[in-house]
Formats: structure tokens, sequence, C-alpha cells
């Protein structure tokens, strides 16, 4: 057992899988000497040498582009792009190289790769450095998404990407990093496509998502001093989407939350609702509601962003408001 | 529009004309056959063009066709001294560059006509040829990003130890985008065992690249800036372009790391099959038909002694080839739902959900 924060699980996960897979590199700025800008990479340079954990430059399409290149031919990498911002400038690779190219050539080529990302709020970075963008991945078939709230996740969910045949998008979420857990010791090897409910309940059920788990279990204490039940449930992987433990409390509960800190329009939450709608319609009390960032880009001041970003106390607020006790 | 201002019309420029023949190839240390065995290839790579334009206007082959109609001798040059191993990336004009790796003519033709029969089973069509188990590691459409994932492939050539070489064919209109930058910039900092082959065909798209780049030679004049040396070859000789492929597929072996080749050609027709390529002047198309590379090439063979016969068999053996792809591809059936879902994922379907 040792206690490990959410940026130390980053290293903690990526060592796990490098002891195991000798073929196993990783590539992107900063990662290296520096241990990444959010310091989720030290100490892999030194146990691993540079041949294997390796310096880029700037060149966010030429780092996607090696690693795509290089896992098609029998090396299996881990790629960071420092923002997930960033996945603008080399979306090229992520959107129709990387996660079509398999379809293309009727199973000729996989590529078992993997692609970290510091993504989400909360830092005051504004607009450019703040985005969650993991809708801008869910909604390309090919790839997998996954975003972990927990260290014990991220180090699980790491080895299970490392070890998926496909290419993963693994989101890691910039105000997470200094959240502490005790971890197992020994490997931890997750399952992708599996939700967890984290808090059980039977008034309602909420789904979210990294930053927003936290405070969706901050708000589900609240409500119930209320008298409101809320079951959580930390979605985790994207795609594969768990659908079947949402659907079954929903079944349960009758109400359903989505809390995406992603902007309004397209967010993943919005193809959960319409799966619910679809499948669970009839168990229902009351409409399917989204708890969502403003259609906004992210604004700079600390006032502005928190007034941005689902708070606890507005997800507290909108189950109160809409659930009966 | 005014009628006479080469501003609003190509095809009132100067013509830009091929550089004469170098005769002393004639002598280059090439075996003769090599030489048969490119002289066949470009027959190949010639008459399965054709053929592809030929099927688009009896409307079997569908969306579009990048051909390679004048520029076989590139890829013929570069496929003669490549080994089995290496790896190929080629860009949406990638029929040659298939082709040149052994990639079967049936199955290619067939992916054309969206067959389930051809090569990628339909899924990929004519931009996306692609033949892993002979080293093709695919042709990408959209411009600059086979490049970077070529660095790739290179790399891990390099990690597992191994001689292989991967090489990159792109156009002279990526020269001018980022990931032409990028690419050039890692492989040189890592030494990749990675060679860049420009085509230049003078034309990105319907505009002459030499009024869109800063510099006269769009690869060669770049070359400088990543550490290269600047490598400019007759792209319409096989010969020449054999040459070249070998100096640096033999430098990326011995370690010593990325070269960028810059190999001057022209097409024969348009950029695709939707143009007709009015924008060039007639003396300088005219002037490069007189440059296509195959009679210039029958012509070297004879002078080195090959019956007229040989060549006239290579001929005649190729033309029963496409013939009989033809009919392979002609005989494939359209393919339907039960592949229509599979291999998004590498569990052989598309589930997303549970």
């Amino acid at each position: 057992m040792a206690e490990l924060s959410y940026r130390d699980a980053v290293a903690h996960g990526i060592a796990q899988e490098m002891r195991r897979d000798p073929s196993l590199v990783m590539l992107g700025e900063d990662v290296a000497a520096a241990g990444g800008v959010f310091k989720t990479t030290v100490g892999l340079l030194d146990e691993f040498g540079p041949e294997r954990v390796r310096d880029t430059p700037i060149s966010e399409q030429a780092i996607l582009g090696a690693a795509m290149g290089a896992s098609m031919t029998g090396i299996p990498v881990i790629a960071e792009i420092m923002f997930s911002d960033f996945f603008a400038v080399c979306f090229d690779m992520i959107a129709n190289e990387i996660a079509k190219s398999r379809y293309m050539t009727n199973g000729q080529v996989s590529f078992p790769l993997v692609i970290r990302t510091a993504n989400g709020g909360g830092a005051r970075f504004g607009a450019q450095h703040s985005q969650s963008v993991e809708n801008w991945c869910m909604m390309i078939p090919g790839l997998k998404v996954v975003a972990p709230s927990t260290p014990q996740d991220v180090v699980g969910l790491m080895a299970a990407s490392v070890r998926d045949p496909d290419p993963v998008v693994f989101f890691e979420h910039k105000s997470l990093m200094a959240d502490k857990a005790v971890i197992p010791d020994g490997e931890i090897v997750d399952e992708l496509g599996t939700a967890k409910v984290v808090r059980q309940g039977t008034d309602g059920t909420v789904a979210a998502l990294a930053l927003m788990v936290p405070r969706a279990l901050e708000a589900a204490e609240r409500l119930a001093q209320e008298g409101i039940s809320l079951e959580v449930i930390d979605v985790r992987t994207l795609v594969p989407l768990d659908t079947r433990t949402i659907l079954d409390s929903v079944s349960k509960t009758g109400r359903f939350f989505t809390v995406e800190e992603n902007p309004r329009l397209c967010g993943w939450g919005a193809e959960v609702v319409s799966i619910v709608d679809e499948e669970a319609f009839w168990d229902l009390d009351g409409p399917s509601i989204r708890i969502t960032t403003p259609h906004i880009p992210l604004p700079a001041a600390a006032s502005m962003e928190d007034l941005a970003i689902p708070s606890s106390d507005r997800i507290y607020k909108t189950v109160l408001g809409s659930v009966d006790g | 529009m005014p009628t006479d201002d080469p501003r609003y019309d190509y095809a009132l420029r100067p013509p830009r004309l091929p550089e004469p023949v170098d005769t002393t190839l004639a002598q280059a240390d090439i075996g003769m056959d090599t030489r048969l065995g490119m002289y066949r290839k470009l027959h190949e790579l010639r008459q399965f063009g054709k053929r592809a334009h030929d099927l688009f206007l009896q409307n079997l082959v569908k969306g579009t066709t990048h051909l390679s109609l004048g520029m076989e001798a590139v890829a013929t040059g570069f496929g003669a001294a490549m080994k089995p191993g290496d790896y190929t990336f080629a860009t949406y004009r990638g029929h040659a560059h298939s082709l040149a790796r052994g990639m079967e003519l049936g199955p290619a033709l067939a992916e054309l006509c969206g067959r389930e029969n051809g090569v990628l089973g339909g899924k990929g069509g004519s931009m996306h040829l692609t033949d892993a188990s002979r080293g093709m590691m695919g042709s990408y459409a959209i411009i600059g990003a086979h490049l970077c994932v070529a660095n790739g492939a290179a790399w891990s050539a390099q990690m597992r130890g191994t001689d292989q070489v991967a090489v990159a064919f792109f156009g002279d209109g990526t020269t001018n985008i980022g990931a032409f930058h990028e690419a050039l910039n890692m492989a040189k900092i890592w030494d990749l065992p990675v060679v860049f082959v420009c085509e230049n065909n003078l034309y990105m798209e319907y505009t002459p690249i030499d009024l869109i780049t800063a510099v006269p030679n769009p690869a060669a004049d770049r070359a400088s800036a990543y550490g290269l040396e600047p490598v400019i070859v007759d792209g319409n000789d096989p010969d020449a372009v054999y040459l070249a492929a070998r100096r640096a597929l033999a430098r990326a072996r011995q370690g010593a790391g990325p070269s960028l080749v810059e190999a001057v050609t022209y097409r024969s027709g348009g950029h695709s099959r939707a143009d007709p390529g009015k924008y060039r002047p007639e003396a300088e198309v005219a002037a490069w038909k007189e440059r296509d590379p195959i009679p210039v090439y029958h012509d070297r063979l004879l002078s080195l002694g090959t019956p007229e016969a040989r060549l006239s068999d290579i001929e005649r053996d190729v033309a029963a080839a496409i013939d009989a792809a033809t009919e392979f591809a002609r005989n494939g059936r359209e393919p339907g739902e039960e592949t229509l879902l599979t291999e998004v994922y590498a569990d052989g379907g598309s589930q997303w959900r549970n």
C-alpha cells in the first residue's frame, strides 16, 4: 500500500507497463529530462533511458506520426500531447490517420498506441489551455477514450490502455493532479469499457467524468442531508461506453443527470442521454438533465472560470430542484 | 478576366522544359536483370494507369483516381532499389508505388472498382492502397501526414535493430505544409533510416509550384534547413532514380540518417480524373511528352544490346496481365453488409458500447 498523487500515478502506471514490456516506448515535449510540465513522467528517463523515453521538438504532428508509424510496425508507443487543446494542431493524425487506417485497410494494420494528454479546466489558463475535449475524440470511429478520476484508476486504466490493441486517447485532468489516494501494491490492471458506481443511491443517477466525479460525490453528500439519495457513476471510459451500468442504475432510480465539463453542444452526455431515452424511457420519472459548462470558451479569471464549470453547488441545486426526496 | 494575362491563365506562362536525357546513364553500374525488371515495371504502371482511366470512363471505377501517367520512373527506380522488408508510404497518387512493391494487379484494380476482392475489400478505394504484407504501409490522402508516419516506421526499425528503411513519396505541394518540416527535423535529430522522395511534377494540383513556393526547387532548396544534402534527380529516368535511391537507402542502412530526394517529373494527364490539365502551356506538355520515360528507356535498352523482341515480349506479357486483372476486378462482387461493420477495432468489429 502506498499513497500516490494522481500525477505520480501517471508515471507509476507508465513505469509498470514499461517494466512489463521492454519494447514499449514513450515520447513527447519535455517528457524525459524535465519529467513533464505537469510532472507526470518524473523518473521514467532515469529508469528506462533516453532510447525509450524521448524528448521531442514542438511538433505535434511528428509526435503522433512517429507513434503511429512505430506502433504499426511492432513497437507499442505512449505519446504525450502536452495540453489536449493542442489536439487541434494534430487532429489530422488523430481523426484521419490513426483512427481510420485500420478500417480503410480492412484490418491490415493495427495501432497499439496511447495518446496521453492534460485535459480540463480549473487552472486559470484561459480558453486555449483549459478545454475538455473528450467529445472531439468520442465522435471519431476507431478511437477509444479514457478519462480517469482517481490515482488508482489512472494506474489501472493506463495499463488497460497500453495493453489494448487499439489507439486509446487517455485524458489526465489538470485539476486532479494533486489528489492523493492509497493504492494497492503490485500490478494494477483495470478494464476499458467499465463504468463504476462510486456511490449507491435510490432517487436519481448522476453520470460524471474526471473532475466532475468528486464534485458529483460532494453534491450527493449534501443531498443526502436533504433526504435525497443520489447514485453516482464514474463513466471512466467514453469508448467503449458501459451503457449497461448506466441503464441499470437509471432503471432503479428513475431520474438521470449528466455532469459534463465540456461546453454544452455535443458533449458526451448528449449521447448518453439519447441512449437512456431510447432504452430506459419508461423507467424515467422525469426528464434527463445535463449539467454542463455553458456554450462559451473558458474565461481565465478565477471567478469566471468557477462560474462556468459545473460546481458541486450547481449539481446540488440542480438535482435538489428536480428530484422529490 | 483578361484573355492574355498569365496571372489569370497559367497556360500562357513560359513553358518549363525538361533537362535533356543524361546519355552517360547507359554506362551506369546497373545489372541488365535490374534494368529489364524496371522496364517491365514501367509498363505495368503505365498500362495499369491507362486501364484505370478506361474503367473510369466505363463507370466501373467510381469516385476519383489520381494517376501517375508520365511519372512512373520514380516509383519504378525506388521499387527496384528497395529490399523486401523496407516500408513504402505513398499519397493518394499511390497506385504506382503500390505496384512497385509487388501489390497484385487484380486486387489493386478490384479495389479501384469497389469490389469485395479488392486489396482492401472495397473499404479504402483508389486513394488508400495498402499491402502491409509487402511493406506497402499505406496511401495517405491528406497532404503531409505520412511523412511523419514514415518517421515512426523508421524509428521502429532503428529500435528493433533491423536494416529496414522507410521511404515516403509525396508531391511538390507537400513541401509547403507544416508536417513536411516537422518530419524532416525529427528525422534528422534522430538520424532515422528514412528517405523522403519529392515527386516534383511542377504543379500543385492546378497551380504552378514555383508561383506559390519561396524557392525554385521546392524540396532540394529546403534540405539545408535540416542539415541534409540537396539532391535533384531526373525523375523521368529510371536509371537516374535507381542510382539516387541506392545511395539514399545505403546511407540509411549504414545509420547515416535521412535523405531528401527531389525527382523532377511531369504528369502527362491532369491532377485527378476531373482535371483535363488545361492550365499548362502546350509547348511544355509537348516537350515533356518527348521525355516520356518509357520510349527513352526502350531506346537505352536497345542501345545496350537488348533484342527488340525481348522488350516486346515484356510489353505483351504485361498487357495480358492487365487484361487478366481487369477480368478479376469485373468478376468481383460488390461488398455488402457482411463487412460494412468489421475492422474498426482490433477485435474485428465496430462495437463501441455494451
